[in-house]
């Protein structure tokens, strides 16, 4: 056995939230006092965040797990042999082994949650930098070719192919382009970015400069919510230490926080806020990837999209492509979220239903109350009822039943819940958060709560209804982008498949 | 703080040579000051050659940023869906009755800031809260209370 022992105690938000930072204090102090020499390592988390805080120590028969830890379970935890992996109520084995993690595909979240975000030599050590060399051998053009052949397309919501983005911008003309990561992720129900962020940072600036390689860009941008105190603080941390490896040789990137605004994730409006303007969505065409950052062609990517890359170039673009079903490739981080029993993150390939998501790998409610409606791709995704539990998470497959995939997030509602307040709230939401450029969005939102609020006021229902409909469509067709453009999937999913709701006795 | 124009111009000067600075000068403006007042809008757009219009604009658009200044520690209730779908909205109204104020608003003793949120990435742990630097998960009133006493100096 060595003498020093590591134990793992998660700095994610999550577990942060869930008292962490006691819960490694507390070891500290208490094997201190017990005469024990241990080296506490802060990784990310596993995404098994209903059994956060997740310690994990070091054992001669690899990593064994216990929790959820609080910091009173501690001396407990010592005294059984927490340190010897011996068995306790906590304990769970081998973390890998668990069935949560077992049923997994992990491509983007490889490393997140095993080894320390900030170790250079820890990212080494488990595949970190080999895509980049891979790109450096390849060249620009055959890592283009490889992103493409992967399949990936665009994991913030819209779908669109990663690699057929990347020629755009390789192909534009001009000397100076900008790779800038949209890591402005404000979908309720979606953190996989913040996970990305906080557990492996250097996936995400390594894809980024194999991007800046691959497109002709020297630097690039990350655009963060400020919502993400902990994201921030690790990139900052990483950006130093990636810098001091020579990581930033041909693409220098440099971090920028956004200052509270929901709409700054819709590209055009954070190229906006990145110049330093209100984050107003510009009209498309010029495409940013011809006319982006300071009017120069850029790639907009999410955070997951361009972690991703390095481990498709490690691991191969047909290893990637293997996966998944018809035209969505390779894997996604599902986020369950909401009321459910087993949140976390869950990455697999596409092709699962929506039920096996919510009722076999999320164990159903949280509360133990039937499952009512799950609202899957953040505020502007439809909320689905059990009876589209059979919808396989695909993006075509969604889309065809009037619902979309988003940013994978996967909101769980028990019966509960009352879905006229729900889509009022998505007009609400809208309202509060529309860029007021276009006016099917900025006028159509506040209309929209009105007409809603006398169809719970019981007056003139089916006229209400269908001027709610007809609202919608103006919204779904005249708004600028995705924000006015898709409120109406949280509002008509919930009038179509919930209507008994707008009908209050 | 009160408003300085020297620390001001110092902390202008940090920021200026980036590209788009102006995000950044004012996030860096609010941090020590706590509050961006008339005179930083002046103050920043002739640092930065536009118009007090065209700053007032920036300042104004996005919710972070305060025009007037905040209680000494900022409550964050979440509002968005996945809490809401663990009794997020109960949660809200609970602080706003307690604290007796209403969203955006500051308890009279000038301690607390009650702000709504949109977000803080803990949906799988909701709700959500955040205590000054402190996040709180499966929040109800009880733990935020607990954060707020320990956010006492």
């Amino acid at each position: 056995m060595p003498s020093v022992t590591r134990i793992y105690v998660p700095a994610d938000s999550a577990a942060l939230a869930l008292g962490a930072d006691e819960v490694a204090a507390a070891l500290a102090a208490e094997a201190k006092r017990a005469g024990a020499a241990v080296e506490i390592v802060r990784n990310g988390s596993r995404g098994m965040h209903w059994l956060e805080p997740l310690v994990e120590v070091q054992t001669a028969s690899g990593r064994i797990a216990y929790g959820p830890v609080t910091a009173a379970d501690v001396p407990g935890l010592l005294k059984a042999g927490l340190l010897e992996g011996a068995a306790h109520a906590l304990r769970i084995g081998d973390p890998a082994q668990h069935p949560f993690l077992a049923r997994q595909t992990r491509w983007t979240f490889a490393r997140c949650g095993i080894i320390d975000p900030v170790s250079w030599d820890d990212y080494t050590a488990h595949g970190g930098g080999q895509g980049l060399a891979r790109a450096r051998t390849l060249g620009a053009k055959a890592t283009l070719e490889a992103v493409t052949a992967s399949g990936l397309r665009g994991r913030g919501g819209a779908g669109f192919p990663a690699g057929i983005k990347w020629r755009t911008v390789h192909d534009a003309p001009g000397d100076t382009k900008y790779v800038v990561c949209n890591a402005d992720e404000g979908d309720s129900g979606t953190f996989a970015d913040r996970m990305v962020m906080e557990g492996d940072p250097f996936a995400l600036l390594e894809g980024m400069v194999i991007c800046g390689l691959a497109v002709g860009a020297r630097k690039g941008f990350i655009y963060i919510r400020s919502e993400y105190p902990r994201a921030i603080a690790v990139l900052e941390h990483a950006l130093v230490v990636a810098r001091a490896n020579g990581l930033f040789e041909d693409c220098a990137i440099e971090l920028r926080i956004g200052a509270g605004s929901y709409v700054c994730g819709e590209e055009t409006a954070l190229l906006e806020s990145l110049e330093g303007k209100r984050g107003q969505v510009r009209a498309k065409p010029p495409l940013p990837a011809h006319h982006g950052l300071f009017g120069k062609p850029t790639v907009v990517n999410n955070v997951l999209t361009l972690a991703t890359v390095p481990e498709i170039l490690l691991r191969g673009p047909e290893a990637y492509a293997a996966l998944g079903t018809g035209r969505s490739r390779g894997t996604l981080p599902w986020q369950l979220a909401g009321n459910i029993k087993h949140g976390g993150l869950f990455e697999a390939p596409f092709g699962m239903t929506l039920g096996e998501i919510v009722d076999d790998v999320g164990g159903g409610s949280a509360t133990g109350r039937p499952v009512r409606a799950v609202q899957v791709g953040g505020p502007l995704g439809a909320y689905f009822p059990r009876a589209l539990f059979d919808t396989p998470l695909d993006y075509e497959a969604f889309a065809a039943r009037d619902g979309l995939v988003g940013h994978g997030g996967v909101v769980v509602f028990d019966d509960s819940v009352d879905m006229a307040r729900q889509a009022r709230f998505a007009m609400e939401f809208c309202a509060a958060e529309s860029c007021g450029k276009c006016t099917p969005c900025r006028v159509g939102s506040v209309r929209g709560m009105e007409v809603i609020d006398k169809i719970l006021a019981g007056r003139d229902v089916d006229a209400n209804l269908s001027l709610l409909e007809d609202l919608c469509n103006t919204l779904r067709l005249g708004s600028l982008c995705a924000l006015g453009g898709f409120v109406p999937y949280p509002v008509m999913s919930a009038v179509r498949h919930f209507p008994q709701d707008f009908r209050t006795p | 703080m009160a408003w300085d124009t020297q620390r001001a111009a110092d902390i202008i000067e940090t920021y200026k040579h980036l590209d788009g600075p102006a995000l950044p000068v004012l996030r860096a403006l609010q941090l020590e000051f706590g509050y961006l007042p008339d005179e930083a809008v002046s103050q920043v757009a002739e640092a930065l050659n536009l118009s007090r219009a065209e700053v007032h604009g920036v300042v104004t658009f996005y919710h972070d940023f305060r025009r007037e200044p905040g209680g000494r520690t900022s409550l964050k209730v979440c509002r968005a869906e996945a809490c809401q779908a663990m009794g997020g909205d109960a949660l809200g109204d609970e602080a706003r009755r307690r604290l007796g104020v209403d969203w955006h608003g500051t308890t009279r003793d000038g301690e607390v800031t009650l702000e709504p949120m949109f977000c803080l990435g803990l949906c799988s742990v909701a709700p959500a809260a955040q205590v000054g630097d402190r996040l709180v998960a499966r929040a109800d009133w009880p733990k935020l209370e607990e954060a707020l006493r320990k956010c006492r100096p």
